[in-house]
C-alpha cells in the first residue's frame, strides 16, 4: 500500500467533525462514494438505502444533514463509509467534539456498530476510556513509535514500557534505584528513601535506575496495620486530599517517611466515607502487581 | 408600566434617528427621481411647454431596431462580460481563501484592491495607453514581429469585455472569497476519501456551497456593467453601443428627457428581470443571498 496515493487505498475515514456534506441529503451522502464509482443511479439508491437501514436510520434519506441529532450523524458518517465496503474503516477522534454524555452513549452506539458490520475501525483517540471501551486490540504511541500493542487488559495489567505504564491508566509512579532482585522482585528505594517491591519488567540488577507503578486500586487502607492483607509491607501515611469521584473515588496519601504522594482508589463498600483530611491511615500492596521498569538515566526525568 | 413604555417609545426614537440618514438617502435620491423619470416616461411633448400622457416613448423603443438591437446587445456582453469575471475570479477567490495562509492571504487581497485606489477613468485610459494603435502592446507585437504592422486594439468588443471584467473582477473576488473561506476543508477531504476527483469535488462541494457567493457576485457584477457608461464608451468608443450611451444622448445631446427616462426605466426593468432569472435558475432567495455574502 504504500506506493499507492491515501485516497486510492481501500481505506475509508470517519472524520473528526464527521464532514457530512450539508448541501445534500441523507441519501445523497450516502450515496456520494458509490455515485463517484460509477454505480448505477438505481443500484445507488437501493444500496445507500439498505445501508441506512443498517444503522437504524431507514427512511431518513430524504432528511436534511442539520435535521439529525448529534448520534443520527455520526451514523450516517460511518453508513457513508462503509457503504463502499472498504477493508478498513479510520476513525479520527469522531467524538472528540462531544460533550461527555453524549460521548458515552456514543461510544457504546459505536461497539455495537462495529460488531454489527464486523469491518475493522482503526479509532484513534487520545481519550483512554475510549481506547480501552472500544478496542479488541490497542497500539499506543508516543513520538510517533509504537511502544506496545496488545488488548486493553494487556495493556492495563502488564505494560511492556514505563510510558505505557504511566500513559493508560492512573497509576503511581515511583522512582529510585534498584537494591536487589529476589525472582523477578525487586526491593527498591526511592530517591527519598522509600523502600518498596514490585514485580521486575525486564532484567533489574541491583543499582540500575528503575521505575516502579502502583495501580491505585491495587493497594487497600486500612485505619490499623492489623486490617491489611497479612504478608504485605505495611506502610504509614497521612490523608492529603480526597478526591471524590462516584465509583472512581480515590484519596491522595502523604506516605509518612518520605512524604511521597500516593494515590490509593476508594473502595466501593463506603468503608471510608468517612475519611478525613489529616487522618493517619496505613496501607499496602501486593508487589506481585506492581510493576518496575529499569529505565536510562536521561528518560528518568 | 411608564417606564418600560417610555424605554420603548425611546428605542422606537434612536433606531428611527439611526435609520434617518439611509430613509433620506433613499427617498431623496433614489425614490423621488424615479418616480419623476416614471412620470417623464410616460408622456409625449406636443408643443412648447404642452406635454399629454401616452406611451409614444416605449414605441419609439419597439418601433426603432436600432434601440432594442442595442438593448438586447449591452445584455449579452454583460452576461459575457459576467461569466468571464466568474471564471477569472474563481481560481483567484480560491488561492486566496484556501492556498494562502495568513499574511499571504491578506497580501493578495490587497494586491486585488490596490488597483481600486486609482480612478475607474484613470485605469480605463490605462488600457487605453496599452492597447492603442501607438500603444504599447501593439508596438511590443511589431518588435516580436508577430504582426507587420501596428494594430489598433481598440473599439472591439473583445477589448470592451477586457475592460469591464477588469472593471468588475474584486466585486466578484470578495463575495466568493467569503463564501469559500466558509467552506469546512475537512468537507473536501472527506470527498476525496470517499473516491471523488477535483472535477466532481467542484461540482458537488464546492459550488452548491459557494452557490450563494457566486449568486451574489454574478449580480453585483452584472448590475455594474449593465448600467456601466465609462469603460464601453472609452474602450469602444463608437463601436460600443452600449445602453446607457443612448440614455446619455437622449439626456444631454438631444435634450429628449421623456425619452431618456423610458430607456431608463427599460434598463432597471432589465436588470430586475435578469436578476430574478438568475436567482430562480440557481434556487437562491434574494435575501439569503445578500446576507450569506
Amino acid at each position: 500500500m504504500a506506493g499507492v496515493a491515501p485516497n486510492r487505498r481501500p481505506v475509508n475515514m470517519v472524520f473528526q467533525q464527521l464532514a457530512l456534506f450539508p448541501m445534500m441529503s441523507v441519501a445523497e451522502n450516502v450515496a456520494f462514494g458509490l455515485a463517484r464509482r460509477g454505480v448505477k443511479r438505481a443500484e445507488q439508491i437501493k444500496k445507500s438505502e439498505a445501508m441506512l437501514e443498517r444503522v437504524g436510520l431507514a427512511g431518513a434519506g430524504n432528511k436534511k444533514v442539520d435535521e439529525l441529532s448529534g448520534g443520527q450523524r455520526q451514523r450516517v458518517a460511518i453508513a457513508r463509509s462503509l457503504v463502499l465496503e472498504p477493508t478498513l474503516l479510520l476513525l479520527d477522534e469522531p467524538l472528540g467534539a462531544l460533550d461527555l454524555k453524549l460521548r458515552e452513549h456514543m461510544k457504546i452506539e459505536l461497539k455495537q456498530l462495529q460488531a454489527a458490520f464486523g469491518t475493522t475501525f482503526v479509532y484513534i483517540t487520545h481519550d483512554q476510556s475510549e481506547a480501552l471501551v472500544l478496542s479488541d486490540h490497542v497500539g499506543v504511541m508516543n513520538k510517533g513509535r509504537f511502544e506496545q500493542l496488545g488488548t486493553p487488559q494487556e495493556l492495563y495489567y502488564s505494560p511492556a514500557t514505563p510510558f505505557v505504564a504511566g500513559f493508560v491508566g492512573a497509576n503511581n509512579k515511583i522512582t529510585g534505584k534498584a537494591l536487589r532482585n529476589r525472582d523477578g522482585i525487586v526491593d527498591l528505594a526511592s530517591s527519598s528513601g522509600w523502600h518498596i517491591s514490585a514485580r521486575a519488567v525486564g532484567t533489574v540488577a541491583s543499582g540500575d535506575s528503575v521505575a516502579a507503578f502502583v495501580r491505585p486500586e491495587v493497594a487497600s487502607l486500612g485505619r490499623h496495620a492489623s486490617e491489611l492483607p497479612a504478608g504485605q509491607p505495611a506502610y504509614q501515611a497521612a490523608v492529603e486530599s480526597l478526591l471524590f469521584d462516584g465509583a472512581n473515588s480515590a484519596v491522595l496519601l502523604r506516605e509518612a517517611s518520605t512524604k511521597l504522594e500516593f494515590r490509593i482508589a476508594l473502595p466501593q463498600t463506603g468503608r471510608f466515607a468517612d475519611l478525613r483530611v489529616g487522618e493517619p491511615i496505613f496501607f499496602s500492596f501486593d508487589p506481585e502487581r506492581a510493576v518496575c521498569f529499569p529505565v536510562s538515566a536521561a528518560a528518568n526525568g | 408600566m411608564v417606564d418600560t413604555g417610555t424605554a420603548s417609545w425611546r428605542g422606537r426614537l434612536t433606531l428611527g434617528l439611526l435609520l434617518a440618514p439611509a430613509l433620506l438617502w433613499l427617498l431623496a435620491l433614489i425614490i423621488l427621481p424615479h418616480l419623476d423619470l416614471a412620470v417623464l416616461s410616460f408622456r409625449e411633448r406636443v408643443a412648447p411647454r404642452e406635454f399629454r400622457a401616452s406611451l409614444a416613448q416605449y414605441k419609439t423603443f419597439f418601433g426603432e431596431p436600432i434601440y432594442w438591437q442595442i438593448f438586447v446587445r449591452t445584455a449579452a456582453m454583460s452576461a459575457i462580460a459576467t461569466l468571464l469575471t466568474l471564471v477569472l475570479a474563481f481560481p483567484v477567490a480560491w488561492t486566496i481563501a484556501k492556498l494562502a495562509r495568513g499574511r499571504a492571504s491578506s497580501l493578495l487581497f490587497v494586491v486585488c484592491l490596490i488597483p481600486f485606489w486609482v480612478s475607474e477613468t484613470v485605469r480605463t485610459l490605462g488600457w487605453m495607453i496599452l492597447l492603442r494603435e501607438s500603444g504599447v502592446l501593439p508596438s511590443v507585437l511589431v518588435k516580436l514581429g508577430v504582426t507587420a504592422m501596428p494594430v489598433e486594439m481598440l473599439y472591439h468588443d473583445a477589448t470592451i469585455l477586457v475592460g469591464l471584467v477588469y472593471t468588475s473582477l474584486l466585486f466578484m473576488v470578495v463575495p466568493l472569497v467569503g463564501s469559500l473561506e466558509s467552506l469546512d476543508n475537512s468537507l473536501i477531504e472527506a470527498a476525496y476519501d470517499l473516491g471523488g476527483n477535483g472535477w466532481s469535488v467542484l461540482r458537488k462541494i464546492v459550488i452548491p456551497h459557494a452557490a450563494p457567493g457566486i449568486t451574489a457576485g454574478c449580480i453585483v457584477v452584472f448590475m455594474l456593467t449593465l448600467g456601466n457608461y465609462l469603460t464601453p464608451t472609452l474602450l469602444g468608443g463608437k463601436n460600443s453601443q452600449w445602453f446607457t450611451e443612448q440614455i446619455y444622448t437622449q439626456f444631454i445631446t438631444r435634450f429628449n428627457w421623456e425619452q431618456g427616462a423610458a430607456f431608463g426605466f427599460l434598463l432597471l426593468v432589465l436588470s430586475t428581470t435578469m436578476v430574478w432569472l438568475g436567482l430562480r435558475a440557481s434556487g437562491q432567495r434574494f435575501g439569503e443571498v445578500m446576507r450569506r455574502s
